[in-house]
């Protein structure tokens, strides 16, 4: 699904990302973990395109280059981050929000866009799935919810445009261990033998609660070990310092 | 989204022109026009006499400078002063005899003028250059009292309610527009509520430029009487043209003892090309009293067109207890400038007046908050509330604030709030990785930015100022 080579970046005249090769198969959760600076967030930035980083290498995704395509493009294609800080859009009402978001995404698929009334009983099935309040849905987008509440709201998302590729980035930061496990529940129960995920993470904790294939630690912008959900485990004990 | 793409999309929808045959007043600034004017109107002689008085007034008056935005001297001797189409100079009495080029102008622009469109509620007057062409619903109005045509027909049918309160809120000698303005108005319309009455629909206008070299002065009087209601909405476009036309209304609204006006706005005038050539110079002169205890004026603008835009719907509130409200979004892209605001001035006690702004600037435009709150000596226990939101995109715009703040008495408050945010580049990125395109990302925010003012709007045209914010912006985010 998502094929890696020789992936260099450079932003701001920084060199980042060194080399960088990774494989990933439909069904499978990788995780990445690693120092902080050793080029995580860089990662998911570049896979998402974001713009500003200059980057050499190449980049498959279902086969297809993914390099020189925007941003919006990507994400209607089926790759999702769920944001380590997610933004807030005063005066927009969640729901609005999220219909917009999803119609955009049916539109680029060829997908009858939803109406209101479908949206609407859809994305209720969804927020209750992940115990999430419906008052929820109709609050403005981010605006005044807790750290708890947004990471929740990015896996609504998730669940709602049902992305072949979503890479969480450090999604776990700042949750307590309720909101950890409705965000783990959601990967889980989202996850199939046609999607896959990749975790981005500093911490051992939220591989408790989603078990992952593999475990990569990438260190000064290359992957330095692969190994399988025990690596994490290892590395709780004897830190990155041990890889290096 | 590709250029060429854009190029299309960036085009102004409304700037097509109707081939028909007008007839005009001479060109120039003269009391033969203004002579011209009132007789093909068939107006009483105390309306020329006003007219005449306004002109000589203006002999007087100099063009206000201290306005933000310049603009190069306008030969007032150059323009036409009056043109209409030539099949409405017996106006038309049902709309099967209006010139089908007319109706098909207001079908393109989405403006329904026949009446089978009845679901739409909405009466609406048309004004086509300098004359009213058509207004729906007249009928059903009618059954309950309430006066809507267009001004000229006023002044012949209703002449008591005219000219006791034509220039009763903006006096004769007011400043250089509005005089002039009072001098040569051609049409615009009449709203008269008799007491005790909420009126049914919506009131519309829709204001159409479409001969060249040709000024647009219109003039709406609105009157409610005690305790009424009603809601009147205004839309203006023009066709594209390399010049820059002046269109200087005269709005007008008067609340008696419980009475509510709310007056809306969409502006929508040619706003010129990207280089800033062409586009229309909107002076206008907006003011409401509210003159009787408990009334209420509430204004709502979406200003996204014109070269220019210069105006400052107000409110006097001279009743107790009345309540005073503007609520604005200006949009300004490429090279136009507005300068726009409001004035609230607290006369009677317990007043209370609230002022939301929201301007919007991208490309090269300039865009100005302008805005007075006066509260005199006697307005005691008044309030007032400001806040005004600059939105900047992109690094070579500018937005301006500038309140001026008076107040005469202990017993009062004013509060005043004021943000600039630039558009946020993350915000963008979030969207975008959420699917949308940038056009689609822009729209949503700058729609969140303005929604306070876009729900004041009547529904039926929340949608349409959705669209027409998203319009005015796109390609103006890199």
């Amino acid at each position: 699904m998502l094929n890696i080579k020789n992936l260099e970046t450079i932003i701001d005249n920084k060199h980042i990302l060194k080399g960088l090769n990774l494989n990933i198969k439909p069904g499978e959760v990788h995780a990445i973990m690693g120092p902080n600076g050793s080029g995580k967030s860089t990662l998911a930035n570049v896979l998402s395109g974001k713009n500003g980083y200059i980057t050499k290498g190449d980049i498959q995704f279902n086969g297809e280059r993914l390099n020189d395509i925007s941003t919006e493009e990507r994400a209607q294609k089926g790759i999702f981050l769920a944001f380590q800080y997610p933004l807030e859009i005063p005066g927009v009402n969640t729901n609005i929000f999220l219909k917009t978001s999803l119609n955009a995404v049916r539109k680029a698929k060829g997908e009858k866009e939803l109406d209101t009334l479908t949206f609407l009983k859809l994305i209720k099935e969804k927020a209750s799935e992940l115990g999430i309040d419906e008052k929820f849905l109709s609050r403005q987008f981010n605006v005044g919810f807790s750290g708890g509440e947004k990471k929740k709201n990015e896996i609504l998302q998730m669940k709602l445009l049902e992305p072949t590729l979503s890479i969480l980035d450090e999604t776990d930061s700042g949750l307590d261990i309720d909101a950890l496990k409705i965000v783990a529940d959601g990967v889980n129960s989202y996850k199939n033998k046609d999607n896959a995920f990749l975790i981005i993470t500093h911490y051992q904790r939220l591989l408790d609660y989603i078990k992952p294939d593999f475990i990569h630690v990438l260190s000064n912008g290359k992957i330095v070990k692969t190994g399988d959900a025990n690596l994490g485990l290892q590395l709780e004990k004897t830190g990155y310092t041990s890889l290096s | 989204m590709k250029t060429e793409d854009l190029k299309n999309t960036q085009d102004y929808k409304y700037g097509f022109t109707t081939n028909i045959e007008n007839i005009r007043a001479p060109k120039g600034l003269n009391e033969e026009t203004i002579k011209f004017i009132s007789n093909i109107k068939k107006e009483p002689e105390w309306m020329l006499d006003w007219r005449l008085k306004a002109f000589k007034r203006l002999q007087v008056l100099k063009e206000p400078n201290w306005q933000k935005p310049k603009y190069p001297n306008i030969n007032y001797q150059d323009l036409y002063y009056y043109s209409a189409p030539k099949s409405t100079s017996e106006k038309p009495k049902s709309l099967e005899e209006i010139d089908p080029k007319i109706l098909e102008t207001y079908k393109k622009l989405g403006i329904p003028l026949v009446e089978q469109k009845r679901l739409n509620g909405i009466a609406v007057d048309a004004v086509f250059d300098s004359v009213s062409v058509a207004t729906t619903f007249k009928d059903e109005l009618t059954k309950q009292g309430i006066i809507f045509c267009s001004i000229s027909e006023a002044i012949q049918k209703h002449p008591e309610l005219v000219k006791k309160y034509l220039g009763s809120v903006i006096p004769l000698s007011d400043h250089y527009f509005a005089t002039l303005n009072s001098a040569v108005f051609t049409d615009g319309s009449f709203v008269y509520i008799p007491p005790n009455t909420k009126c049914p629909m919506e009131l519309s206008t829709y204001f159409r430029i479409n001969a060249s070299e040709t000024g647009q002065f219109e003039r709406t009087l609105i009157i409610a009487d005690k305790g009424s209601y009603v809601s009147y909405l205004e839309g203006c476009t023009a066709p594209m043209r390399d010049e820059n036309q002046l269109h200087a209304a005269n709005v007008e609204l008067i609340a008696l003892d419980d009475a509510e006006i709310k007056y809306s706005t969409v502006q929508n005038w040619y706003p010129g090309d990207e280089k800033g050539v062409g586009g229309i110079y909107n002076f206008v002169t907006k003011r409401g009293a509210c003159r009787g205890k408990n009334s209420k004026i509430s204004w709502t603008q979406v200003e996204t067109g014109s070269a220019i835009t210069w105006k400052y719907p107000s409110c006097i509130l001279q009743g107790d207890n009345s309540v005073g409200e503007f609520y604005s979004i200006a949009i300004t892209n490429n090279f136009q400038k507005a300068d726009t605001g409001t004035k609230m001035i607290h006369l009677g006690k317990n007043t209370k007046s609230k002022i939301i702004s929201k301007g919007i600037s991208a490309g090269n435009a300039d865009n100005m908050y302008r805005g007075l709150v006066d509260i005199k000596n006697k307005a005691i226990n008044s309030r007032n509330y400001t806040q005004c939101d600059s939105l900047l995109m992109g690094n070579k715009c500018g937005a301006h604030t500038i309140p001026y703040i008076k107040n005469n008495n202990s017993t009062s408050i004013i509060e005043h709030e004021a943000t600039t945010t630039k558009i946020n580049e993350e915000q963008l990125y979030y969207c975008n990785q959420r699917g949308l395109d940038q056009e689609e990302a822009v729209s949503l925010i700058v729609n969140g930015f303005c929604k306070e003012v876009l729900q004041q709007l009547p529904m039926e045209f929340a949608v349409e100022a959705q669209k027409l914010v998203a319009i005015s912006l796109e390609g103006s985010v890199g």
